[in-house]
């Protein structure tokens, strides 16, 4: 008996044969041009509007911001992903009147017991994208993909610079397509769901709070 | 609500529309999403290209469907992802199993899937002792009651709050009832959490697969869907062999109409695109991911050049909600897993019109589907050549299964009658002038019965327009 995949191609070929098919050219959606500000502006009200929380701070303030947002709440920790930038602004600034900082640094096996009790989690950004208001995250090594997950709190850290008008235009302009990370993400805002009567509510599985710095 | 017995169509819509209830929840819910829809598409200009683009990126992976499956499982399998194919539901269902065997493990975790509701995934499963947990929260909800999902988009849609919050109450331990819908959200989480932390295997479909990157695309809300793909050691993914696109700059439009169309979101709280398995050094994430690739009779599907265009479908729901049947009937009532307009054109074809072409039938043809599909499906085309196709007794290469099932020695008659009645003018004189006297004293038999115990019959004039005219002198030119 030959095989499911055999079978498959099998009957594909013979339905390609059937011809009749009308390609039309694919063209391209109506483009979007903003300016820098415009598209923090963007981003920043289409995220408000999802419920999450963005600050736009300067390059020397967002850690003051930082730790000002974190005194607010009454939170058990703060995990990160250490050897990043933002770690070591992070490490060697963490005062004892902040959440203790916890480092992301086992293995999932190992550390799912800590991850799943830890209140938020911190993470950088790769860019941000203005048009759908959306957060692009390439988590790694350094920075592994439940971070942004887990944690009833992701706060997140975005470049002014990396806002990009469309998603297209970011993965064009980076080359996406040369070379994929195991997980790419856009995140929008907390997770939400509208599964009851369609009403929208905020944190079901994932997030709660989303917080958003957006250094300028 | 499985399709082993054959469905009776007639008793599913009775009760559906008697069910006032699911009446109201439903109006209130296609009206909400209906303006969602429209208030994210305003600018029509803008959509009308939008839906141009997507319409020719299904177009164009259809085209080249065995070419972009094969590069798609080329660069899955070199970035480490392990793909398995399948003719059949059976042979689909039989993978999962086997990978879930070989890891010993028990407890499934699933993010939504319309394709594996396709192969009763979880049923087979169950059967097998496994434990399989749908963990989006509508499907959640319906899984609970043990019930199938009434719309691909939001499953639960035809619950409202008060029975969700008894069914909370009574199937889940320790909890108080409460129709407060914050605080049933909070319940499913607790519970749900626990699941994601202990699950073995994860199990998502998929709602783009890019063949040009082996990118596997998901789209979601809730973060169950992530939960899924990355808490488990394994991740095993399903799609239907018509979801390949070619380049990975096909996504982006084709995301925007998705989102658009479904809920009226610019874009889901997560865009979730998985390429490989965790690499060395990476600290979570699987350490295997699976892709399950099915074709039951999609590649037949594909043989048509009219009925191909089914496969351009990227599952938004957007018909289900401007129909006028769907929001009256919801999905039980058609009996099969994708309801609607999009599965009334779908499952006659994927099950045979013998058992499923009367779903064909459960539509006004009003259009509104195929004015608002974000790829230009021509809706209305397709289920008039699926009637056309249950008359249709000629053997073709493109034939559907089941074509022919409803020709019948009294339908012909009564066409012939028809025909007749409109070719010979004296014939037609005679018939017009009957109907003027007899009409209203017609039998309410057949037909006439079916129509006339739900509508005033339609009285006929006592002359005809024929007859008028001759009275007023018009000349036959």
């Amino acid at each position: 008996m030959s095989s499911a995949r055999e079978r498959v191609f099998a009957n594909l070929h013979a339905a390609m044969q059937r011809g009749g098919f009308k390609v039309p050219e694919t063209g391209t959606p109506l483009p979007l041009t903003l300016s820098r500000q415009e598209r923090i502006d963007r981003l920043k009200t289409l995220m408000e509007n999802m419920h999450t929380e963005v600050y736009v701070v300067k390059a020397d303030d967002w850690l003051n911001v930082l730790k000002e947002l974190l005194r607010q709440r009454s939170l058990n920790g703060l995990v990160y992903g250490p050897g990043t930038p933002l770690a070591a602004a992070l490490e060697p600034s963490w005062e004892n009147d902040l959440p203790p900082l916890i480092p992301y640094n086992e293995e999932i096996e190992q550390f799912k017991d800590r991850l799943f009790a830890i209140d938020a989690g911190i993470t950088t950004t790769r860019g941000g994208i203005a048009e759908t208001g959306a957060l692009i995250l390439w988590p790694d090594a350094r920075e592994p993909r439940l971070l942004s997950l887990v944690p009833a709190v992701h706060i997140a850290l975005l470049q002014a610079d990396t806002i990009y008008n469309t998603f297209a235009e970011a993965m064009n302009s980076e080359r996406w397509q040369e070379g994929m990370p195991t997980n790419a993400l856009l995140i929008s805002g907390p997770s939400k769901t509208a599964d009851i009567e369609l009403v929208l509510t905020f944190g079901v599985h994932g997030p709660k709070e989303l917080i958003v710095l957006i250094v300028d | 609500m499985t399709e082993q017995a054959l469905v009776d169509f007639r008793a599913n819509f009775a009760k559906a529309l008697n069910d006032k209830q699911l009446r109201r929840n439903l109006t209130k819910a296609m009206d909400s999403l209906r303006l969602k829809r429209k208030a994210v598409f305003a600018d029509k200009e803008a959509l009308e290209r939008l839906r141009s683009v997507g319409n020719a990126i299904r177009r164009r992976s259809l085209s080249k469907l065995p070419e972009l499956l094969e590069k798609l499982e080329k660069k899955c399998t070199e970035n480490g992802i392990q793909v398995h194919w399948a003719e059949t539901k059976a042979e689909a269902n039989q993978v999962f199993l086997d990978i879930i065997r070989r890891h010993q493990a028990s407890r499934v975790i699933k993010g939504k899937s319309m394709v594996s509701e396709e192969t009763h995934l979880n049923h087979f499963l169950e059967e097998q002792g496994v434990e399989v947990l749908e963990t989006d929260l509508g499907e959640y909800i319906i899984q609970l009651d043990h019930e199938t999902p009434s719309h691909i988009i939001v499953p639960a849609i035809h619950k409202n709050r008060d029975q969700i919050a008894h069914l909370f109450h009574e199937k889940i331990p320790d909890t108080p009832y409460t129709e407060v819908i914050e605080e049933l959200n909070a319940i499913a989480r607790k519970t749900l959490r626990q699941k994601f932390f202990a699950g073995e295997i994860g199990v998502s479909g998929v709602n783009f697969a890019v063949a040009e990157t082996g990118t596997l695309c998901l789209v979601e809300n809730e973060g169950n869907g992530r939960m899924c793909t990355t808490v488990p050691p394994v991740h095993i993914a399903i799609m239907g062999l018509e979801k390949v696109v070619e380049k990975l700059e096909d996504v982006p439009p084709l995301l925007r109409l998705l989102t658009g169309s479904a809920t009226g979101q610019m874009i889901t709280t997560y865009f979730n695109m998985i390429t490989s398995p965790r690499k060395p050094g990476e600290k979570d994430g699987p350490r295997e991911v699976h892709l399950v690739i099915l074709d039951n009779g999609r590649s037949n599907i594909l043989a048509d050049p009219e009925l191909r265009q089914t496969l351009q479908c990227i599952r938004c729901g957007a018909c289900l909600n401007h129909c006028p049947v769907y929001t009256r009937l919801g999905g039980h009532a058609y009996g099969y897993v994708y309801p609607g307009p999009i599965g009334s054109i779908l499952t006659p074809q994927l099950e045979g019109l013998q058992n499923a072409g009367t779903m064909a039938f459960a539509s006004t043809l009003c259009g509104a589907c195929a004015e608002v599909c974000p790829v230009k499906i021509p809706l209305t085309d397709i289920l008039r050549l699926l009637r056309n196709k249950s008359y249709d007794t000629q053997d073709s290469p493109t034939a559907v299964e089941g074509h022919g099932y409803k020709k019948n020695v009294s339908e012909d008659l009564a066409w012939k009658g028809w025909t007749a009645m409109n070719t010979h003018p004296a014939f037609n004189t005679l018939s017009t002038r009957m109907l003027g006297l007899i009409g209203v004293h017609l039998p309410r038999v057949g037909p006439l019965k079916g129509w006339t115990s739900v509508r005033t019959a339609p009285k006929f004039a006592k002359k005809s327009l024929h007859q008028l005219a001759k009275e007023r002198g018009l000349s036959d030119e």
